[in-house]
């Protein structure tokens, strides 16, 4: 290849990956200003934004709840969503095709109208607020991730395997565990992530549904930000962007020594 | 491990058939297999090998017929309580396992614990020659090796019975021709009952005690390789189990005699037919000769032709010779015998004791895969 064209190549990737990592870059220097304010690039230096974040009950009482709900919902979602995707796989019908659509709509559906309808049915049931009612809407929220992510993985997977295992003496249960299960771990695991994820950002849904006594991090960032323009939000991001950058880098790592074996 | 002779299971199929929907996979098929046989199941695709394998092992229901294994009805059975040993064509290795835990896969399910374990599954993987390889996972093997350990797999129960659903079907001419060796090696050192599915006609005959040819969901005959060669019983298995030439012509009968009208010439047959019959005549290219045109002798059938296409194949030489009719006939000659060029105009030369006489089978067109 020709000099000059690799070297314009280059430049375009560069600016392609600053033009995507960018805006979470600039929140980090945001969250360490030392005035109440917003302000790019900041005044001064200080931790007392991240000391706000850990002390102030609301904002850890926030996180707390996001977590809880989020765990809960991710062990749901996988659940279903692997047996859904399990039996879309296994069904010779081709209602299978309607079916698969149908349980993937919570992701195509506009949030806002999900949100107003699971809102108006909570009103009447009580569930506002409430643990159960924050992680049914997540979980049906996430189902279809899972449902995807462990479909992908069941087209590669070679049903003729689980044959080889009947024919040396495995029950379909036993050929499930030893060999099915254990090759579509990863679409499972990425299954679990996506749903984890999917509650641990969702926004919307939870705005309607939230009360004083149960409130996700997305809500308390977002009350935060509209009542002042508090530099916590930043702490908060920043924080994010380190653990989600940390676990996918101990991901990768995970990755490539597997692949090397 | 019991003594050869007594770990074979007899196999009894008695008019099995499986339909799906309209479409006939096997056709009321009977077979019977002897304990410590070499059986094998040969046709083009589709003609039903396939499936009777599959409805041995237990992964096709029948839909009518009566199926025994060592002596014991097994219709209704499932595959994983049948203790058939199956290897596959595509291998089906576990790629999350190492060779050694593949192999062990079985043992652990009957629940062998480690010392005894482990033992067998050397024993297994020595028999294959693949002992080193215990540690490899089978994306690091090559297609031979990982069906060496497939077939590890298959025999470290101890099954009394193998089936094998194309095995070489991947592999290139010489590692097939070696494993071929090495699987007749390992079926008489095991003494198991060993069905064998191809389409592959030679390697059925390297391989087999007896043959059994399928089309169209039956079988068209059982017999030894040499009985399948030498005595065809339909047209289908003289076309399908080795070279032949197919010749046609109506019978005319006087007294004792019958001859077939073959490209406007008479041709002298050994069996009487009745008159006006349009059999079908089949020679196989070691019983055929030729010589110069006029130069054939007289108490020998001869016909006349051209050599259309000339082959040498280093041990002699193949002709293929275009008769009057426009029909071909393959001729297989020695280094020793005269040789001919193409466009030689030539005697086709047999005798009539060597020609077999068969019914014409329009079913016997068939095409491989």
């Amino acid at each position: 290849m020709k000099q000059p064209s690799r070297i314009l190549l280059g430049l375009f990737c560069l600016l392609v990956a600053v033009w995507l990592v960018a805006p979470t870059i600039v929140v980090v220097p945001m969250s360490f200003n030392d005035k109440k304010s917003l302000a790019f690039p900041p005044s001064g230096f200080s931790w007392q934004w991240y000391q706000n974040f850990f002390t102030n009950p609301e904002w850890s009482a926030s996180l707390v709840g996001s977590l809880k709900v989020a765990v809960v919902t991710a062990v749901f979602a996988t659940v279903i969503g692997t047996l859904a995707a399990f039996g879309l796989d296994r069904m010779k019908s081709r209602v299978s095709g309607v079916l698969r659509a149908l349980l993937i709509t919570p992701m195509v559906v506009p949030g806002v109208v999900l949100a107003v309808g699971i809102y108006a049915v909570y009103l009447d049931t009580q569930l506002v607020g409430t643990m159960t009612g924050f992680v049914l809407a997540h979980t049906m929220l996430a189902v279809p991730f899972v449902i995807i992510a462990v479909s992908a993985s069941l087209e590669v997977f070679d049903k003729r395997l689980e044959t080889a295992a009947a024919s040396l003496g495995a029950t379909r249960l036993t050929a499930f565990r030893t060999v099915t299960f254990p090759l579509i771990v990863p679409g499972i695991l990425s299954g679990l992530l996506f749903a984890f994820v999917t509650s641990f950002d969702e926004i919307i849904v939870a705005l309607f549904i939230t009360s004083p006594y149960l409130k996700t991090l997305p809500v308390q960032i977002f009350s935060s930000i509209t009542r002042d323009a508090d530099p916590t939000v930043a702490a908060v991001g920043t924080l994010l962007f380190i653990t989600t950058s940390l676990v996918i880098g101990a991901g990768l790592l995970i990755g490539s020594r597997q692949g090397k074996r | 491990m019991a003594s050869p002779s007594t770990r074979g299971a007899a196999i009894d199929l008695k008019s099995v058939s499986k339909h799906y929907g309209s479409f006939v996979a096997l056709d009321k098929v009977s077979l019977h297999i002897e304990p410590g046989e070499f059986m094998t199941l040969l046709g083009p695709s589709g003609s039903g090998k396939t499936t009777t394998l599959n409805v041995i092992a237990g992964f096709t229901e029948v839909s009518s017929g009566s199926l025994d294994v060592g002596g014991k009805s097994v219709i209704g059975v499932p595959a994983h309580k049948r203790n058939i040993g199956v290897v596959f064509q595509h291998y089906a290795l576990f790629p999350h396992m190492t060779v050694s835990r593949n192999v062990a896969y079985p043992l652990t399910l009957r629940g062998i614990a480690n010392p005894d374990r482990e033992a067998r599954v050397r024993k297994a993987l020595d028999m294959v020659k693949m002992a080193d390889f215990g540690h490899r996972f089978p994306s690091e093997l090559s297609g031979g090796q990982q069906q060496r350990v497939a077939l590890a797999r298959a025999i470290v129960f101890d099954p009394p019975l193998l089936l094998m659903d194309e095995p070489l079907g991947a592999l290139d001419k010489k590692l097939r021709e070696w494993l071929q060796l090495e699987i007749k090696r390992i079926h008489r050192e095991l003494g198991t009952t060993f069905v064998y599915v191809t389409h592959d006609q030679e390697e059925a005959l390297v391989l087999s005690d007896r043959i059994a040819v399928f089309n169209q969901g039956r079988i068209e005959q059982i017999g030894t390789g040499r009985q399948l060669y030498d005595e065809p019983e339909t047209l289908f298995v003289g076309k399908f189990v080795g070279d032949s030439t197919i010749l046609r012509g109506a019978a005319s009968a006087s007294g004792d005699e019958t001859a077939i009208d073959i490209a406007g010439r008479k041709v002298a047959t050994a069996k009487r037919l009745t008159d006006g019959a349009i059999p079908v005549m089949l020679l196989r290219p070691e019983k055929l000769s030729l010589a110069r045109r006029g130069k054939g002798g007289q108490d020998r059938n001869t016909l006349p032709g051209r050599i259309g296409e000339a082959i040498y194949l280093g041990s002699g030489s193949k002709y293929e010779v275009v008769l009057a009719d426009a029909s071909k006939a393959i001729v297989r000659s020695t280094l020793d015998a005269e040789t001919f060029a193409i466009g030689d105009e030539v005697d086709l030369v047999f005798a009539a004791s060597d020609a077999k006489l068969l019914a014409d089978d329009e079913n016997a067109d068939f095409t491989l895969t």
